[in-house]
């Protein structure tokens, strides 16, 4: 009954979007304030709709009504209650009704909050936003149904939504399968969601795009009243992707964050555009140019975002043949194709509209160092696509299927990811409008040469590795001079206004937030490339059995196995097995680890839990690999030293820090600041 | 002649079979068996058709852990890395492989990425030195919109004071 009522609560909030988006057309189409008014209502009562149907969703999750199968499939007994909660996004059929209650409530905020200041554009996001979201409750309704249930017909289980025959009774399995183990880890619990409202978060910008296309606005309007939305959906995207690369460190037990995995590559696609976006975006508010360019680049983050929520829960695209079986594989690329093709036609029809309104003037402008950030980023993308699009190619042309792994990616894109480090060291020095040599090098001659001495040290105390150096040279080249850009900044404020050095870094720092952020976050990305550096060039592993009192050496480290034990939890429903090992550093003894399998009887699955041991210099990184039960006396580690890797964590953070400290709201002052400006614009124009 | 390395192969295969079976200190004792590193080093490279984007070196399946053994036994025969990688791509297609191998369209995965990445450079070269043509109208209006922008002010004010500092 209750799984019948969220289903049909779903059936009603689409027939309600289909409304809203069909009404808001005609309304502005035919110029009726009421329809569009009532485009509006319809708009709002979404969400409170998709709100009811995920409560339900969620009250059969928790109280284990494994009669619905994704109940069965997600939740177990064992499991507590905030994880049956979570299961909600944990598999495909729910995490789609997450997608689309996220977006009808970011919708409805916008809707909500500047309705009569942005009236021009509202009717048209509201188009863009109903046809996104109508296609992801279509999807639920007649493909990824999360309220299916099991029948009993005739002796057999049948998966149906409604009563399949006359005589057909419910039929409820003792106990779920419960959620993936490897999906139990807090960090996976927060990464779905934390990428879903990145994804999620950039429709919104999308949907002013489009309307400010269709409306024919072909100011800046449109990147202004979103700039806030893009700024979270970026954040919120980072934010995902880091928890997903310390989710893969903890608990997927191969001693890397990253794997270059279809499935991660298509979370990375939408924020490489994005990350683009940002940057070019600011050229076309402070110089008028690269409209069309900011315009195709959210267009591909839209599709990139539909393609990747797509990709990561379907897993499809490992084979043509699952790719045709899937039943919502070819709705989602049909999807993807009509929003690109409609997408591309209105930004043609407004092409010569968008002209850039001043023009280049310099290659060493700001805005042409801009650019090449943005050629680079589309370059990582260019490889990453076609890394992940390859295999299929290769299997329609060849009929054999071909795998497109890690070396590829690290050769392809080392040298770009080199070059934007490059440029961030250069890029903020060089000013809008002009830029010459001279200038440039005049401006960045200090931290270069401090960059020099400090790679000269590293090369005599720490590494001759030609890539390690040059590496090591570009990461300090960015952080010296971004730190000396926030130098530069401070004394000239100081002497004009007569502050102290710390009040007037922070008074630098809030007045140009959106640029003193970015500059955080600069630096933040250059200590995380000292850990990807780190763990990339410098990885050392080993893997042995030994016996208790044996030691596996590895490194500096002598890892000395003690015992082991073997237990069950009947609570938790799993079996834990745990080893105890000594861990010395140049015979220095540092205290024990704890390498651990835990076996869930549900899930019949093993999860394999590290035993770390983190410090700047270099993580030592053990994991359980098999033991013998039979003697006790014998088991298996893989032991790998992840050099500098601690940096890449301590670079989240403070890049989580800094795009917070760019995008933090500050109200009072955005409508004094943005209005004015926006109506010169437009004024000009 | 092949029939004797046949022999040779056989008898090794069921040697090492015997000697993993006893215990393991004993066995790793012996130089001439395969340590865990040096097949993790064969394995790394190599891709099981089953477990999608798992290298062989940290796949924990049962069906990887067998592959490792095959690694094994190979290394012990006195087999390259080469001849190794060889023996799974006859046996199971190219898809083993880390990376496609260089040959007929498989070459497209290493051509296009840098071609369109080298298109998009020429044709940013090619607007920057149209953009970079003086035009004297153009000047002017930039002038008044960089003028419009608070925070561009406020760098022109920081070169300004830089300049006298200088």
């Amino acid at each position: 009954m209750l799984a019948e009522f969220g289903y049909g609560v779903l059936v009603v909030s689409f027939l309600v979007t289909v409304y809203s988006g069909v009404a808001a057309f005609f309304g502005v189409r035919k110029n009726s304030a009421s329809l569009i008014e009532s485009a509006r209502r319809a708009q709002l009562l979404t969400f409170p709709l998709i709100t009811v149907s995920s409560f339900v969703l969620i009250y059969l999750l928790v109280n284990n009504h494994f009669e619905v199968s994704f109940a069965y499939e997600v939740t177990s007994r064992s499991m507590p209650t905030y994880l049956k909660i979570t299961a909600w996004w944990g598999g495909q059929a729910g995490s789609l009704l997450f997608w689309s209650w996220l977006l009808a409530a970011f919708t409805s905020l916008v809707t909500l909050r500047k309705w009569d200041r942005d009236i021009e554009f509202l009717p048209w996001v509201i188009v863009v936003s109903a046809i996104t979201l109508a296609f992801f409750l279509f999807m639920i309704i007649f493909h990824e149904n999360p309220f299916t249930r099991y029948w009993l017909v005739a002796g057999n289980v049948v998966e149906s939504m409604f009563k399949p025959t006359v005589e057909a009774t419910i039929f409820t399995p003792e106990n779920g399968r419960g959620l993936n183990p490897l999906l139990r880890h807090p960090g996976m619990i927060i990464h779905p969601p934390m990428l879903y409202l990145g994804f999620v978060s950039y429709v919104i910008p999308y949907s002013f795009a489009i309307a400010a296309l269709i409306t024919g606005r072909t100011d800046d309007r449109w990147t202004r009243i979103t700039r806030r939305w893009s700024l979270w959906a970026w954040l919120f995207l980072s934010f995902g992707l880091v928890l997903g690369g310390r989710w893969a460190y903890d608990v997927l037990g191969w001693g890397g964050y990253w794997g270059w995995d279809p499935v991660e590559i298509a979370a990375f696609m939408p924020w490489l555009t994005g990350t683009a976006f940002l940057h070019s975006v600011m050229i076309q508010e402070k110089r008028g140019m690269l409209k069309q360019w900011n315009m195709v680049l959210i267009i591909l983050t839209y599709a990139l975002v539909i393609f990747g929520t797509f990709l990561t829960r379907s897993g499809v695209l490992s084979s043509v043949h699952s790719f045709a079986n899937s039943p919502i594989g070819p709705f989602f690329m049909g999807f993807v194709t009509l929003t690109l093709v409609v997408s591309v036609y209105l930004l043609i029809r407004r092409w010569n509209d968008l002209r850039s309104e001043t023009e280049m003037k310099s290659m060493l402008s700001r805005e042409a160092l801009f650019l090449l950030n943005n050629l680079l980023f589309i370059g990582i993308l260019v490889v990453c696509f076609w890394g992940v699009i390859y295999p299929l190619i290769s299997e329609l042309a060849t009929g054999f299927k071909v795998t497109v792994g890690p070396p590829y990616y690290e050769r392809a894109t080392g040298p770009l990811f080199a070059g934007l480090l490059f440029l961030m060291a250069v890029a903020p020095f060089s000013a809008w409008g002009h830029s010459t040599l001279q200038t440039l090098g005049k401006a960045i001659w200090k931290s270069t040469l401090a960059s020099f001495v400090l790679t000269i040290i590293l090369f005599f105390t720490y590494t001759q590795n030609l890539y390690a150096i040059i590496g090591f040279f570009l990461v300090a080249l960015a952080i010296f001079s971004t730190l000396h850009e926030f130098w530069r900044g401070t004394i000239a404020r100081q002497k004009t206004q007569n502050e102290n050095f710390f009040t007037a870094l922070s008074n630098l720092m809030m007045r140009n937030r959106r640029r003193y952020g970015g500059y955080i976050i600069h630096i933040s990305m250059a200590l995380m490339a000292i850990g990807i550096l780190g763990i990339e060039l410098f990885q050392k592993e080993t893997q042995g059995t030994v016996a208790a009192g044996e030691a596996l050496n590895v490194g500096n480290y002598t890892v000395e196995y003690r015992e082991l034990a073997s237990w069950d939890v009947p609570s938790d429903d799993v079996n834990y097995t745990r080893a105890v090992l000594d861990i010395y550093e140049n015979g220095i003894y540092l205290g024990q680890l704890y390498p651990r399998i835990d076996y869930f009887y549900d899930a019949e699955q093993t999860m394999t839990i590290p035993g770390q041991r983190s410090t700047f210099r270099d993580d030592l990184y053990i994991l359980l690999v098999d033991w013998q039960p039979a003697s006790n006396t014998g088991a298996t580690f893989k032991i790998y030293v992840n050099p500098l890797v601690n940096w890449l964590w301590i670079g989240s953070l403070l890049f989580l820090l800094g795009i917070i400290f760019a995008a933090w709201p500050d109200k009072e002052l955005e409508p004094v600041k943005v209005k004015p400006s926006a109506q010169q614009t437009s004024a000009a124009d | 002649m092949k029939q004797n390395k046949l022999r040779i192969t056989l008898y090794a295969l069921l040697l090492t079979i015997l000697f993993s079976t006893l215990s393991i200190q004993f066995a790793y004792a012996q130089d001439d068996i395969p340590t865990d590193d040096e097949v993790n080093e064969v394995a790394k490279g190599l891709y099981c058709p089953v477990c999608e984007n798992t290298p062989l070196d940290v796949c924990p399946t049962e069906a990887c852990k067998q592959w490792r053994d095959v690694i094994r036994t190979q290394l012990a025969e006195g087999k390259t890395k080469e001849e190794i990688e060889q023996y799974f791509v006859d046996y199971y297609g190219d898809r083993v492989l880390a990376e496609p191998p260089r040959t007929g369209l498989n070459w497209l995965v290493y051509i296009l990425p840098p071609a369109v990445i080298l298109l998009g450079a020429v044709l940013l070269f090619k607007n920057f030195q149209a953009w970079t043509k003086p035009k004297k109208t153009e000047s002017v209006s930039s002038q008044e919109r960089s003028a419009s922008s608070s925070s561009d002010k406020y760098i022109s004010q920081i070169e300004e004071e830089l300049k006298k500092r200088k």
